[in-house]
């Protein structure tokens, strides 16, 4: 018997990357109906490569590449300003908080110290760093 | 309520004045309370990753110490230990097999019982003294001083450690020491929070926003309780006017150096330096500030 071939968008590849953001966030990324609301009231977005529902909507089709490009998960601040008007109940800063999982779990550290100016080393707080560091360091 | 004070990290150096005038606010309205033994730094962020439990080790090794030692609540003054203690609280109670992971992974630890509520400040405040009589403890009401609350995230998200839903709370507690409120657009956003290392440029995009809401509401100070948000709104703001000329400065402080103010405690206990020098000049310009001396 002849074999169907079946059409798959996604590379499996990029499957396994879905999965583990899947398994790391918890989250349901195919709830997203792309209605824009987290868009529309991230703090960062307008310093990130494309919006917070483009990348989902990327994300759906597995271009997780494009959405690291993006440096959405990095310039998240974890505000959760979307998570608590998601229409579809997604906790969209812990899919974000995956991807940013992925990049330093490769031990990539997002953050540099030796770039950080001096002035700042010594005045900002200890949380600006405790943060910074638990969010953006392997 | 047996009661524990968890400081936090930045509140015993950068953030003294946070710490040294909420301490002092408490005497003066004759509340005792007792820091936390042997605490520990929360984490400052709550750990988002579902396979990431170790983060959360930190947080819950501080609710056991407030076990310990009895107590059914622990108060907190900074914003993101409040969000970091309140939560990890929260996972501990909503989900059994993390629970009894984090608890066995501390074997040397008794286990946590989910016994301790994590209470910020303001809510000890508005429960435990009241508005009414918080107004009638005021020596100085901060009748002239028009104050923009910033809320910031740490304190309202997500909806389970919120300290209220559709927060007001701030609002209330300036008009109990007399002061006037304006609306701030921006009051319950982000700040950018700890972008502000890694991406100073986009902190400052934020920053621009907030400040531009802030001088359309016609304040002349801004109310905060998060080391972080005093960080990026107060001590980063000189970088952000000398990029924006439209922009006018705006002093920021803790609410409870307000607090401290309005109770006519001693300006010293606020460290108003450590805010730089405009907040210290307006408080003095609107005669509110009691010096040791006098």
């Amino acid at each position: 018997m002849t074999q169907v071939p079946i059409f798959n968008p996604i590379a499996s590849q990029d499957k396994a990357t879905l999965e583990k953001i899947a398994l790391i966030s918890g989250q349901d990324i195919y709830q997203c109906m792309q209605c824009g609301t987290c868009s529309s009231v991230c703090p960062m977005v307008e310093t990130m490569g494309m919006t917070t529902r483009q990348g989902i909507h990327l994300l759906q089709f597995g271009k997780t590449a494009a959405v690291m490009d993006a440096r959405i998960g990095e310039l998240c601040a974890s505000c959760h300003s979307c998570m608590v008007r998601c229409p579809r109940g997604i906790d969209v800063a812990k899919v974000y908080d995956a991807v940013r999982q992925l990049t330093l779990r490769e031990n990539i550290n997002l953050i540099d110290l030796n770039e950080i100016p001096k002035e700042t080393l010594t005045d900002a707080p200890q949380i600006a760093f405790v943060s910074s560091f638990r969010k953006l360091t392997s | 309520m047996k009661l524990a004070y968890y400081p936090g990290c930045t509140l015993k150096t950068k953030a003294r004045n946070l710490e040294d005038s909420a301490l002092a606010a408490l005497k003066a309205l004759s509340i005792e309370v007792k820091e936390l033994d042997r605490w520990n730094c929360c984490g400052a962020v709550f750990s988002l990753a579902d396979d990431d439990l170790i983060h959360h080790i930190a947080p819950v090794r501080n609710l056991i110490r407030a076990q310990e030692e009895g107590c059914e609540g622990i108060l907190t003054l900074c914003s993101q230990c409040y969000n970091t203690l309140a939560r990890a609280h929260n996972l501990m109670i909503d989900d059994e097999e993390k629970r009894d992971t984090i608890n066995r992974f501390m074997d040397e630890e008794p286990d946590y019982k989910g016994e301790v509520q994590v209470i910020h400040y303001l809510t000890y405040l508005r429960d435990h003294v009241g508005w009414d009589a918080l107004r009638e403890k005021v020596k100085t009401p901060l009748r002239d001083l028009r104050v923009a609350p910033f809320y910031g995230c740490s304190l309202l998200r997500p909806d389970d450690v919120a300290i209220e839903k559709d927060p007001t709370i701030l609002e209330e507690f300036l008009s109990a020491l007399g002061a006037q409120t304006v609306s701030l657009t921006e009051a319950r956003e982000c700040c950018g929070s700890y972008q502000s290392l890694a991406n100073p440029d986009a902190e400052q995009q934020r920053l621009g926003k907030i400040f531009g809401a802030v001088n359309r509401s016609g304040a002349n100070a801004i109310a905060l309780s998060c080391p972080m948000c005093e960080y990026n709104l107060g001590r980063q703001q000189h970088q952000l006017l000398e990029q924006n000329a439209n922009l006018t400065a705006t002093p920021t402080y803790y609410f409870t150096q307000l607090l401290a103010v309005a109770l006519g405690i001693e300006a010293g206990v606020c460290h108003f330096d450590l805010n730089g020098k405009p907040a210290f000049e307006l408080l003095k310009e609107k005669s509110y500030i009691v010096s040791a001396a006098s």
